[in-house]
C-alpha cells in the first residue's frame, strides 16, 4: 500500500494499466513496505508458496501417468517409478514435498503464535490460514490414499470411519463418502478428484491470505505497529526477495537431501504392499504431520467425543485472536507467555510422539495429559495470562533500541489501544 | 540467525530421533557393508549378477517379480548384463502370448520387452501350492519391510531350531528375525546350494548378501542415478546459497540492519 499513485512510464503501459491495473499490482508487490527487522522465521511464507507450486507442478505431471483405479493404481505408481523418464524424481519430490510443506507450515504457525501475528488487525489472515491448513490436511490425507498401498487403504478406512461416530446419520454418511459399503474403487476415484481440486482451492486462499496481509502489512518480531513506508521499513524488492530466496535455498538443500538420499524415510514401509482388504496391518499410523491430532483422537475413550476433541483441537486455533486477551503481540515482551509457549511446543511434539506409539499403558496416559494440557493452554492459560501478566516495556519503534522505563511502555500502550 | 538455526536444528533432531525410534524394531539385525549406501553408493555389479542367479534359481520358483522386464537386466545402473545375455535369459522362459489370428493362445520364447514370468497363474494358485501362504511379490519387497535390506539379509540367515517351549505347526518354521518368529517359508538357502558362474563360494551369507543387493536394485532401479544427481543438485544448491548469501549481505548493507 504505497502512498504514492503509480503511473506507468510508457504510453502503452499506461493504456493497459488504465484498463487492467496489473502494473499497479506489480508495483505494489515490489514496493510493498516490509518491516526491516523481520527474522528468518518470517521467510516461511515464501517457502510455503514455493512448496505449493512444487506440489502442483509435480502433481500435474504425476496425474498424467497415474491411473485412479483400485486394480491399477499401485501398478501405475510403480510404472512411474520405473519407466516414466525421471518419474522416480517427480514422485519423490511430490511425496517428500508434502512433508516439507507441513514442516514449513508448522514453523509458520508457531512463528505466528510466538509473535502474536494472529492478533488485531490480522485476524482474517489468521483464519484464512487455518482454513488453508485444514485443506492441506485433507489434500495430504487423500494424496496418501492414491498409491493404494496397505497404509493408504487402511488409513482411508480408519479416517472415513470417524464419520460413523456422528449419531443417527453417521453410518449413512460413511457409505456416502465411500460410494459403497467399504473403501473401494469409487472411494479412490473421488479421492483422486478431490486431491486434484484442493490445491487450487488452497492457491485461491493463499491469494486472499496475502491480500489480507497486505492491508495491515507484516507483523514483526517486536510486535508493534510500523509506520509505512518509513525508516522502519524496506521495500519488498530487493530486500525481502533476496532474504526469502536465501532462506528458500537453505530449505531446498534439506528438501533435496530427503528426495535424493532418504526418499522413503518419512513414509511407511507397508505402503509398498498393495492394498489388501483382507489383511489389516499390525499398526495403522497416519503420516507424521497428523500424529498430534491422531494422539488427541485416541486419547478420548469415546469415539464421538474423540472425533469432537480432534476437530476442536484444530478449530480452537481459529478462535485464538479472541482467546488471547493480551494487548501485547510479541512474546519477546511477555516473559510468562514465552514460557507457556515453549511448553505448548513441547506438548505438541509429545503428542506427535505418542501418536506414533500404540495407544496403551504409559503412552495412553501421556497422550491424555498432553491432550488436556493442549486445551488448557488455549481455553484457560491464554485468556487469564493476558489479563494478569506483567509485560515488559515495549519500544516505540523498531529502529529505536529498547530504552526501558514505564513512560515508554505507557506511550506504547496508549498507541496500541488507540488503534483498537 | 543463530537462535533461528539452534531452534530449528533442535526440532529436526527431535523429529529424526522420533522417526528412527519409530522405525526401529526391537530385534537387532545382522549388519553388513552395503555398496549402495552413502552419498556415492553404487551397486556392486558382481553382486547384482550373482543375486539375479540366486533369485532365478532359488526364489523365483515361488516369488514373482511382476514389475520387472527382462530388458531391465541390461539397463544401466542394474546388473548390466550385455544385451545378448539378457536376450538369452529372456528366451529361456516360455511366455504365453496371444490370441493369434485363430483366436488361440500360444507359447513362445521370452523377449526383452516381456515382464518376468510369474511362477503361478494367480494368487490363489500360489497360496494353494504354499500351504495357504502367498509368497509376496519381490519387486519392491525391501521397501515394503520395516528393516529394509538389513531385515531381508538377516531373515535369510535367521533360521534356527525353535527355543524350548515353542511348538510349531506343520509347515511353519522358526526364524529369529521374522515378525512373531514364525514363517511359512522353509529355509531357502544352504551352503553350496547353487554354483556361481563367476566361481564365488556360495555360502549362505554370500548368497543372502547378493540376493538382497539384487532386491534393492529391483525395488530402486534408479538408485545410482538418484545418488549421482543428488550429489550434483546439493553441491549446486550449496554454491548458489553461498552466492545469494553474499548478494544478500551486500544489498542489506544499504540499510544498517543485521541480516
Amino acid at each position: 500500500m504505497s502512498d504514492h499513485e503509480y503511473t506507468p512510464k510508457s504510453k502503452a503501459g499506461k493504456w493497459f494499466n488504465d484498463r487492467l491495473p496489473l502494473l499497479t499490482l506489480a508495483n505494489h508487490l515490489t514496493d510493498y513496505p516490509t518491516p526491516k527487522n523481520l527474522n528468518y522465521w518470517w521467510t516461511f511464507g515464501g517457502i510455503l508458496t514455493f512448496c505449493l507450486i512444487t506440489q502442483i507442478v509435480t502433481g500435474l505431471t504425476l496425474a498424467m501417468h497415474y491411473i485412479a483405479h483400485a486394480d491399477m493404481a499401485f501398478e501405475s505408481v510403480e510404472h512411474i517409478m520405473r519407466d516414466v523418464n525421471y518419474g522416480w524424481l517427480i514422485r519423490y519430490i511430490h511425496a517428500n514435498g508434502a512433508s516439507m510443506f507441513f514442516l514449513a507450515v508448522y514453523i509458520h504457525i508457531f512463528r505466528s503464535l510466538f509473535y502474536g501475528s494472529y492478533k488485531a488487525p490480522r485476524e482474517i489472515i489468521w483464519i484464512i490460514g487455518i482454513i488453508i491448513y485444514l485443506l492441506m490436511m485433507a489434500a495430504a490425507f487423500m494424496g496418501y490414499v492414491l498409491p493404494w498401498g496397505q497404509m493408504s487403504f487402511w488409513g482411508a478406512t480408519v479416517i472415513t470411519n470417524l464419520f460413523s461416530a456422528i449419531p443417527l446419520v453417521g453410518e449413512g454418511i460413511v457409505t456416502w463418502l465411500w460410494g459403497g459399503y467399504s473403501v473401494d474403487n469409487p472411494t479412490l476415484t473421488r479421492f483422486f478428484t478431490l486431491h486434484y481440486l484442493i490445491p487450487f482451492l488452497i492457491l485461491g486462499l493463499v491469494v486472499l491470505h496475502i491480500w489480507a496481509l497486505h492491508v495491515p502489512g507484516n507483523n514483526n518480531p517486536v510486535g508493534i505497529d510500523v509506520k509505512k513506508p518509513s525508516k522502519d521499513t524496506v521495500p519488498f524488492h530487493p530486500y525481502i526477495v533476496i532474504k526469502d530466496g536465501f532462506a528458500l535455498l537453505m530449505f531446498m538443500i534439506v528438501f533435496a537431501f530427503f528426495v535424493f538420499y532418504t526418499p522413503n524415510i518419512l513414509g511407511h514401509a507397508d505402503n509398498y504392499i498393495e492394498a489388501d482388504p483382507l489383511v489389516t496391518p499390525a499398526h495403522i499410523v497416519p503420516e507424521w504431520y497428523l500424529l498430534p491430532f491422531y494422539a488427541i483422537l485416541r486419547s478420548v475413550p469415546d469415539k464421538l467425543l474423540g472425533v469432537i476433541a480432534m476437530l476442536s483441537a484444530i478449530l480452537i486455533l481459529a478462535a485464538l485472536p479472541w482467546l488471547d486477551t493480551s494487548k501485547i503481540r510479541s512474546a519477546v515482551f511477555r516473559p510468562l507467555y514465552k514460557q507457556f509457549y515453549w511448553i505448548l511446543v513441547a506438548d505438541v511434539l509429545i503428542l506427535g510422539y505418542v501418536g506414533a506409539m500404540p495407544a496403551e499403558g504409559l503412552y495412553l496416559l501421556v497422550a491424555r495429559v498432553a491432550t488436556a494440557y493442549y486445551f488448557l493452554h488455549f481455553l484457560v492459560i491464554l485468556p487469564v495470562l493476558g489479563l494478569k501478566e506483567k509485560t515488559l516495556p515495549i519500544p516505540l519503534s523498531i529502529t529505536e533500541p529498547i530504552l526501558g522505563g514505564t513512560a515508554n511502555l505507557a506511550t506504547a500502550r496508549n498507541k496500541e489501544s488507540s488503534i483498537k | 540467525m543463530k537462535n533461528f538455526l539452534r531452534i530449528l536444528s533442535l526440532i529436526i533432531v527431535f523429529l529424526a530421533t522420533t522417526l528412527s525410534s519409530h522405525a526401529a524394531e526391537k530385534v537387532e539385525y545382522l549388519k553388513t557393508d552395503w555398496s549402495f549406501k552413502g552419498l556415492f553408493g553404487k551397486f556392486d555389479r558382481g553382486a547384482l549378477q550373482r543375486g539375479y542367479q540366486v533369485y532365478t534359481e532359488v526364489c523365483a520358483s515361488c516369488h514373482s517379480m511382476k514389475y520387472l522386464s527382462y530388458r531391465n537386466l541390461a539397463e544401466k545402473g542394474g546388473p548390466e548384463f550385455t544385451e545378448q545375455q539378457a536376450k538369452a535369459i529372456a528366451s529361456s522362459f516360455d511366455v504365453t502370448d496371444g490370441p493369434n489370428s485363430d483366436g488361440e493362445m500360444f507359447t513362445r520364447p521370452g523377449k526383452l520387452s516381456d515382464k518376468f514370468v510369474m511362477p503361478y497363474e494367480n494368487v490363489k494358485a500360489a497360496q494353494a501350492a504354499n500351504g495357504g501362504a502367498y509368497p509376496p511379490d519381490m519387486s519392491v519387497l525391501v521397501k515394503a519391510r520395516g528393516g529394509g535390506v538389513d531385515y531381508i539379509y538377516s531373515l535369510l540367515q535367521g533360521y534356527e531350531d525353535p527355543p524350548v517351549g515353542i511348538t510349531l505347526d506343520e509347515g511353519v518354521h522358526y526364524n529369529r528375525y521374522m515378525y512373531g518368529n514364525k514363517i511359512k517359508m522353509s529355509n531357502p538357502l544352504s551352503d553350496g546350494l547353487i554354483e556361481y558362474s563367476d566361481g564365488t563360494n556360495a555360502t549362505v551369507e554370500q548368497m543372502s548378501k547378493d540376493v538382497t543387493t539384487f532386491l534393492m536394485w529391483t525395488a530402486e532401479p534408479h538408485l545410482e542415478t538418484r545418488h549421482q544427481m543428488g550429489f550434483k543438485a546439493i553441491v549446486y544448491l550449496i554454491i548458489l546459497t553461498i552466492l545469494v548469501y553474499f548478494s544478500m549481505k551486500r544489498i542489506w548493507s544499504r540499510v544498517e540492519t543485521e541480516v
